[in-house]
């Protein structure tokens, strides 16, 4: 088999769905933790278009975007499959995983805010955001997938442990387990699952690097914001 | 055809995402039922078949329904195996056609909105934008075609192609409302033949508004955006736009 390489930063969601990805299906690669302050000669070449981890290099060949990475996982090593077999299915699986890219930033913009009007628009837009996971996403299955993970677990794994940071920081609380009780349920049972137990960052550490990456920009901005 | 493999599209006249469906269906050969939604008093259908988005295009095949555009191709593509492939065998080349159709998605046509819905020094900033990401794609382009050229027909039309067309079949009627050529030979020769040649592709015109209709389209968008206050006119026009549906009106300005 050729080499599989992934280049990541260790508080990054993004990395963390190409870790999982490779995990579940047993694939062996190579770790490079990025300095993304100072960006190596080796991003540069492998995404000269973002310059942004992940990346992930087949046998030389980078491929870049999670999401992207996630098909092409899948695509070539069909073992411990993360999408369903049924077309139908199939396409729900995408379409919550485009959810994901298109609407959990918001829980990013949510971070950046300290309060009034824009703190107030990130927490709707989040709010809303998670009442769609719970109501249609989810509803009353145990994983996105169903009964074991798949792609769109995967994609959320932000909501699952990157979110409850963000709450923690912003200070608001946005799923609680009386008002979001599936999607409360689903938060603890994604990281009761092995590979992702075993595979994410330490909420501590996570919480001081996030920390220090909040104040500095808000530093940046500013006052009166 | 039978009531289980039946194949409904719910779109929007106007609605690039709904054209990137249709050509798809019809470079597959997809027999389809279409359904015009009017997308300021949406149906209950279409509120029941897309909860989540309530938007257009839906496909609705064997009862059940599929949502967002990008997502239905991909569906197209692995329901209907007879029929060009909308996407590369090869697993590096499919990686390559997703990652260049997100970029167009996420970075291209958000940025065309952009120019579109803004005016003076916004604007400005916007088309600088646009023209960077052109940069980029053609660039891409090239190392996506590898040097060979990249011949398009109905036979051969994948994603990627359908999603540039979307965003860039009109680019005439966006010329002549924004002001700004972004399809240019000079700057961009690579992207400019391919879209050239996908605009000849006979599906293509065939379900491509007529220049007019687009035109009036992005006056619309960019009316609605620069004056939301001008709710009277907004519901005219909207009113007028509605009407200028697909094919059983006549074809007339007022």
């Amino acid at each position: 088999m050729e080499e599989v390489k992934l280049i990541g930063t260790w508080p990054s969601p993004f990395s963390y769905r190409v870790i999982w990805a490779l995990k579940l299906k047993g694939i062996p690669y190579e770790y490079i933790e990025e300095d993304l302050s100072n960006k190596s000669p080796m991003l540069l070449q492998y995404n000269p278009l973002h310059k942004k981890i992940p990346v992930l290099v087949h046998g030389g060949k980078p491929i870049c975007e999670s999401a992207v990475i996630l098909q092409y996982i899948e695509d070539v090593w069909p073992q411990n499959p993360l999408l369903p077999n049924d077309p139908h299915e199939r396409a729900v699986a995408r379409f919550w995983v485009q959810f994901a890219e298109n609407k959990v930033p918001c829980i990013w913009r949510l971070f950046r805010t300290t309060g009034g009007e824009e703190q107030e628009k990130a927490k709707k837009e989040s709010m809303e955001m998670l009442r769609a996971l719970e109501e249609h996403g989810l509803r009353d299955k145990k994983f996105f997938g169903g009964d074991k993970i798949g792609i769109a677990d995967i994609a959320f794994g932000q909501v699952a442990h990157w979110l409850e940071m963000i709450e923690d920081l912003v200070g608001v609380k946005l799923i609680e387990a009386h008002t979001f009780p599936h999607l409360h349920a689903w938060t603890k049972n994604f990281k009761q699952v092995p590979i992702i137990k075993e595979n994410l960052p330490d909420y501590g550490e996570m919480l001081m690097y996030f920390k220090r990456a909040r104040d500095n920009f808000l530093a940046s901005r500013g006052p009166g914001m | 055809m039978a009531e289980e493999n039946k194949v409904k599209l719910h779109g929007m006249w106007a609605s690039p995402y709904v054209q990137r469906v249709e050509i798809a269906l019809k470079i597959k050969g997809i027999p389809y039922e279409y359904v015009e939604e009017d997308l300021v008093n949406k149906s209950q259908l279409l509120l029941q078949y897309n909860p989540v988005h309530k938007k257009v295009p839906v496909l609705i095949h064997n009862g059940k329904s599929i949502c967002e555009s990008l997502v239905i191709l991909e569906y197209i593509d692995e329901t209907w195996k007879n029929g060009p492939p909308l996407l590369p065998q090869d697993p590096y080349k499919r990686a390559k056609v997703r990652f260049w159709t997100s970029f167009v998605e996420k970075e291209l046509l958000e940025n065309v909105l952009l120019v579109v819905r803004s005016e003076g020094e916004a604007q400005e900033k916007a088309i600088k934008v646009v023209f960077e990401k052109l940069k980029l794609l053609e660039e891409g382009l090239k190392d996506l075609f590898q040097g060979e050229t990249h011949h398009i027909d109905g036979e051969n039309m994948g994603i990627l192609d359908i999603f540039l067309c979307s965003l860039f079949g009109a680019h005439k009627a966006q010329e002549e409302v924004l002001g700004v050529k972004f399809i240019d030979p000079e700057k961009f020769p690579l992207l400019s033949s391919w879209v050239t040649a996908f605009t000849e592709v006979a599906v293509v015109k065939a379900l491509q508004p007529p220049h007019e209709k687009l035109v009036v389209v992005y006056q619309f968008l960019r009316q609605k955006a620069l004056q939301p206050s001008a709710a009277e006119v907004e519901v005219k026009e909207g009113v007028y736009v509605r009407s200028l549906s697909r094919s059983h009106l006549p074809d007339t300005l007022i």
